[in-house]
């Protein structure tokens, strides 16, 4: 187990470095650095004072060296719109992001996971058949054009909804929630459903493939040989076995939600990290945009590794090994 | 365990003389959903292909529009112009925009899709071709970008590579070569351990014969499913990409751009900038999994009769 | 339901499979009884419909396979006729099952208490304390050491033996009147085999539970069972006591099963066999089903036999058995 977590760690910080390299590469020598990281407003004398700090006069290798000390100590560089560093923007709009996230996640396992069992125990019915046809438009449907439709259905015709903006925010553990407050929820309620919309489909198709695999097994059969309730089956032996699966994948696919957090923080003016992308690479922000990519990228990693172990942890089979009697 | 200990005989569904590409176009004609989808995107195909002369308006054309007409509701009529789905702000003809936007959204989908099949397949070949540390280091690449979300891909390349339909169109190959690397990697070490490369090689045949000429061939069915599920996945992104003003230039027509434009209206009930174009997008993407999945599972070995 | 009443009376049990390609007769017109405390061995090859029959009493076929015909009685009432949640309350409580596989049977990601305390509570209010120390008492009974731990258990962290054990335990928990054994030992090694055959037959002795034990395992069944039904294809083609089947069977099937038996045969000489392949159950040929492959097979062969019973209980389904010859 341990051999395991290190030697996923030294993996993960592998990719942090190539991912490093690739940013750094695509910034400094494909793109022009000095247009991207230096406030064209500027005047020479701040121009040339920056150039020096930085490093742009120098060769590759000390200016790549420059950049990764300069990242590890939480410099990003300066933001030129909102003239503070770029990475405490970041975290200022990161609480939102994650909120969105985990809220379009945990929407994804609640509706997904039932769905998906529903149509794996009755395939062949209507309900079963509708479930599955469902996720097929889930996953076709543009993220963005169904955000559209919701606001349309929701706020506009049907005036249910509020349809942008963040709700009012309580402070938890020193940070701006805002799923604790009435508004907030009516607020992130349909941002929240449109991001897990993709990954509904994928929890449903593959609690649909679990269930209808599980059900062939002989401990089902076992199950109701002792007599127990089709529902106790159900909700214990089946629902176990295939939450696992499930929930690891979901756990993977929880960076490609943050990144697609853009998309839908675009659509419904939510204030976290990808509207600040996309505002910021709209207003030529250019330190922002770097900040914003090395930081996602750093977040995908850790996540990855984080779920690696978990789910190590999680399936009592690979924990505890075998034991002969 | 045998639970149920029958032994139950299945009938064979081979015909007489049926060729393989008969028997492919007879397998893939049994699914109505399929033929459906196939149809649609046909016609789609066909009304972006011809555009410029089937459509009442060019409204990339500023000559054409004339802003007066904006925002006008579906089936309004102004002068000659009978504008069956609705104008926007400009005053261009939204049927005429969705088919020109089409027309961008398949072009883009399809040279991304076509040249990514190209070199990531180029690439895949290679890779399980030579074996050995070739192959290692070109699939470590692959599953690298594979374990990131296309769409952080895209942002990063959009971000160094600027706008434009060109720059569109690297981003997109570079999203999605890794996928046709490793469907062609897998199939491509299946088959290189057959017979008939072995007899290739001992006739000593050059390496790029045996690659071309014997291995690709039957490595095409997996890239043919991967292509056509990917063709709808480069649509979408591109419309995303466009939709955020990331992807390409205003002045290009775009179903993304369309939509994109018919936001800020939607508020105020002029619906029909958005939601047309999104129907539009909808019905492509949709008729072209249709196909997809078909195509999948007719192709799909361990699925045959 | 008066002393002498059998424990299980199966009664031309029929059990179709309604698929696509035609129906097939797993289980055709199978009759047999069990009574309090005794053993029957019901033995056959793969695909006889052996599993089938014990699955049918039950009521676990599934789809698209039900019962179409026939009684299945146990302690006098008619299982057949029964609504779904009378028949749950009898399964694990009344009648159990252990299956063949231990390693499948048991859910790999419940814990082995979990696993018991749910056979009880299924079927009684009783409170999860209680319920642990009957489960801790059943494991101990099934000869399981340290039952404290292995409760906390997964069942991945047990050896094939002892998983089988736990599948015993669990069909014991609730004190039945019938078991239903199906290949319970084939997946297990020789000397775990015996060991668990003997317990077996001594906790029915003592308990009085029936025990219907499926194998397609002779010796397995010579051991241990009072008496024996042979199936083929479907049917029930030759029955009696265990003694009387093995040292003189009637059926030419019977006969070629103990023929072909490893050590019945001489060191050198090569393997008796039945010759042929057991039918498709979808295209049986017409007549008797073991025609093709019996070297005693006639003309009138090609109409179906009946059953015959004989006046010490015997009984066979065959135009030409063995009646008199003992085997050599």
């Amino acid at each position: 187990m341990l051999a395991f977590t290190i030697r996923r760690f030294l993996q993960s910080v592998i990719v942090l470095f190539v991912m490093s390299v690739i940013v750094f590469l695509g910034i400094y020598a494909i793109g022009n650095p000095v247009d991207i990281l230096i406030n064209p407003e500027a005047d020479i004398a701040e121009q040339e004072e920056t150039i020096r700090r930085l490093g742009l006069d120098k060769p590759v290798w000390t200016q790549y060296f420059t950049f990764m000390t300069n990242a590890l100590q939480g410099d990003l560089g300066g933001s030129f719109v909102h003239n503070e560093p770029a990475l405490r923007i970041i975290m200022e709009r990161l609480p939102a992001t994650m909120e969105l996230a985990i809220g379009a996640v945990g929407l994804a396992i609640l509706i997904g996971i039932p769905a998906g069992m529903i149509a794996g125990l009755k395939p062949e019915s209507i309900v079963g058949r509708g479930i599955m046809a469902g996720s097929i438009l889930g996953f076709s449907l543009p993220t963005f054009w169904v955000g559209l439709m919701l606001i349309m259905l929701f706020s506009v015709m049907l005036g249910w909804l509020p349809a942008s903006g963040r709700g009012d925010t309580v402070e938890l553990f020193g940070i701006q929630v805002s799923f604790l407050t009435w508004d907030g929820l009516t607020h992130i309620f349909l941002p929240a459903l449109n991001l897990a919309l993709f990954k509904m489909s994928l929890v449903i198709r593959l609690s649909r493939a679990g269930t209808r695999e599980v059900m062939l097994q002989d401990y089902i059969k076992f199950a109701r040989a002792k007599g127990l309730s089709e529902v106790r089956v159900i909700r214990v032996h089946v629902l176990k076995n295939i939450l696992i699966p499930v929930v690891t994948v979901l756990g993977l696919e929880l960076g490609s939600v943050i990144a697609f957090a853009v998309v839908t923080e675009t659509v419904f003016a939510w204030p976290g990290i990808g509207k600040l992308l996309i505002d910021s690479i709209g207003n030529l922000d250019r330190p922002l945009v770097v900040a914003y990519l090395l930081l996602t990228v750093t977040m995908f990693i850790i996540i990855n590794f984080v779920v690696d172990i978990l789910y190590s942890l999680l399936d009592p089979r690979v924990r505890l090994g075998d034991v002969k009697s | 365990m045998s639970r149920t200990e029958i032994i139950v005989e299945e009938k064979t569904g081979v015909v007489e003389g049926q060729t393989p590409w008969r028997r492919f176009a007879s397998d893939f004609f049994e699914n109505r959903l399929a033929i459906a989808g196939l149809g649609v995107f046909v016609l789609i195909a066909l009304s972006a292909i011809f555009a410029p002369w089937i459509t009442p308006q060019d409204p990339y054309d500023l000559m054409q529009i004339d802003i007066l007409d904006g925002r006008l509701p579906p089936g309004s009529v102004s002068g000659e112009m009978i504008y069956f789905l609705g104008t926007d702000d400009q005053g261009r003809d939204m049927l005429s925009g969705i088919f020109y936007g089409l027309r961008t959204s398949l072009s883009v989908g399809a040279a991304s899709t076509l040249i990514a099949l190209f070199l990531g397949g180029g690439v895949g070949l290679i890779a399980a071709y030579f074996g050995g540390r070739v192959d290692t280091i070109i699939m470590r690449i692959a599953d690298l970008q594979l374990s990131f979300p296309a769409i952080l891909i895209a942002l990063i390349l959009v971000s160094i590579l600027g706008q434009g339909v060109d720059k569109i169109i690297i981003a997109l190959v570079g999203v999605q070569w890794a996928y046709y690397a490793r469907t062609i990697r897998g199939t491509a070490l299946v088959e290189r351990r057959r017979e008939y490369i072995e007899a290739a090689t001992c006739l000593a045949l050059s390496h790029r014969r045996i690659v071309f000429r014997h291995l690709l061939p039957n490595c095409t069915p997996p890239l043919i499913v991967v292509g056509t599920v990917q063709v709808a996945h480069a649509i979408a992104l591109e419309a995303t990409l466009s939709f955020l003003g990331i992807g390409i230039p205003i002045t290009e027509p775009s179903l993304g751009l369309l939509i994109k434009n018919g936001f800020d209206y939607m508020l105020s009930g002029d619906y029909w900038i958005s939601f047309y174009p999104g129907i539009a997008l909808l019905v492509t993407i949709v008729s072209i999994n249709l196909v997809g999945d078909q195509l999948r599972d007719v192709l799909n070995p361990r699925l045959q009769k | 339901m008066t002393a002498n009443e059998p424990t299980l009376s199966v009664e031309n049990l029929q059990t179709y499979f309604f698929t696509k390609s035609g129906v097939v007769k797993a289980v055709d017109d199978v009759s047999f009884t069990v009574n309090k405390g005794e053993v029957l061995g019901l033995v056959g090859e793969s695909g006889s419909g052996k599993s089938v029959t014990g699955f049918s009493i039950l009521g676990l076929v599934d789809a698209p396979g039900r019962i179409a015909g026939g009684h299945i009685r146990f302690n006098g009432q008619d299982l057949a006729a029964l609504p779904e949640k009378a028949w749950r309350d009898l399964r694990g409580s009344r009648i159990s099952m252990v299956f063949q596989d231990p390693m499948m049977t048991l859910n790999p990601v419940l814990r082995i208490d979990t696993q018991m305390i749910e056979a009880i509570t299924a079927h009684e209010k009783v409170s999860k304390e209680e319920a642990r120390q009957r489960a801790r008492d059943a494991l101990g009974q099934v000869g399981i050491p340290s039952p404290d731990e292995r409760l906390k258990a997964y069942p991945h962290q047990f050896s094939g033996g002892m998983r089988q054990r736990v599948a015993f335990a669990i069909a014991l928990i609730n004190k039945p009147d019938l078991i239903i054994a199906d290949e319970p030992t084939t997946a297990l090694d020789v000397t775990i085999q015996a060991q668990i055959l003997h317990e077996a037959q001594q906790l029915c002795r003592n308990t009085g539970t029936a025990l219907v034990w499926i194998t397609h395992d002779l010796t397995v069944i010579a051991g241990l069972s009072d008496r024996i039904c042979v199936m083929y294809a479907g049917r029930i083609v030759e029955a009696g006591g265990i003694d009387q089947v093995l040292d003189t069977p009637h059926h030419p099937y019977t006969h070629g099963l103990i023929g072909s038996v490893p050590s019945r045969n001489k060191r050198g000489t090569p393997l008796s066999q039945i010759p042929g392949m057991t039918p498709s159950l979808l295209n049986l040929p017409p007549g008797c089903a073991f025609r093709e492959r019996c070297p005693r097979a006639t003309d009138v062969c090609l109409t179906e036999p009946e059953i015959h019973v004989a006046e010490d209980g015997r009984e066979v389904r065959c135009f030409h058995p063995f009646l008199e010859e003992a085997l050599a």
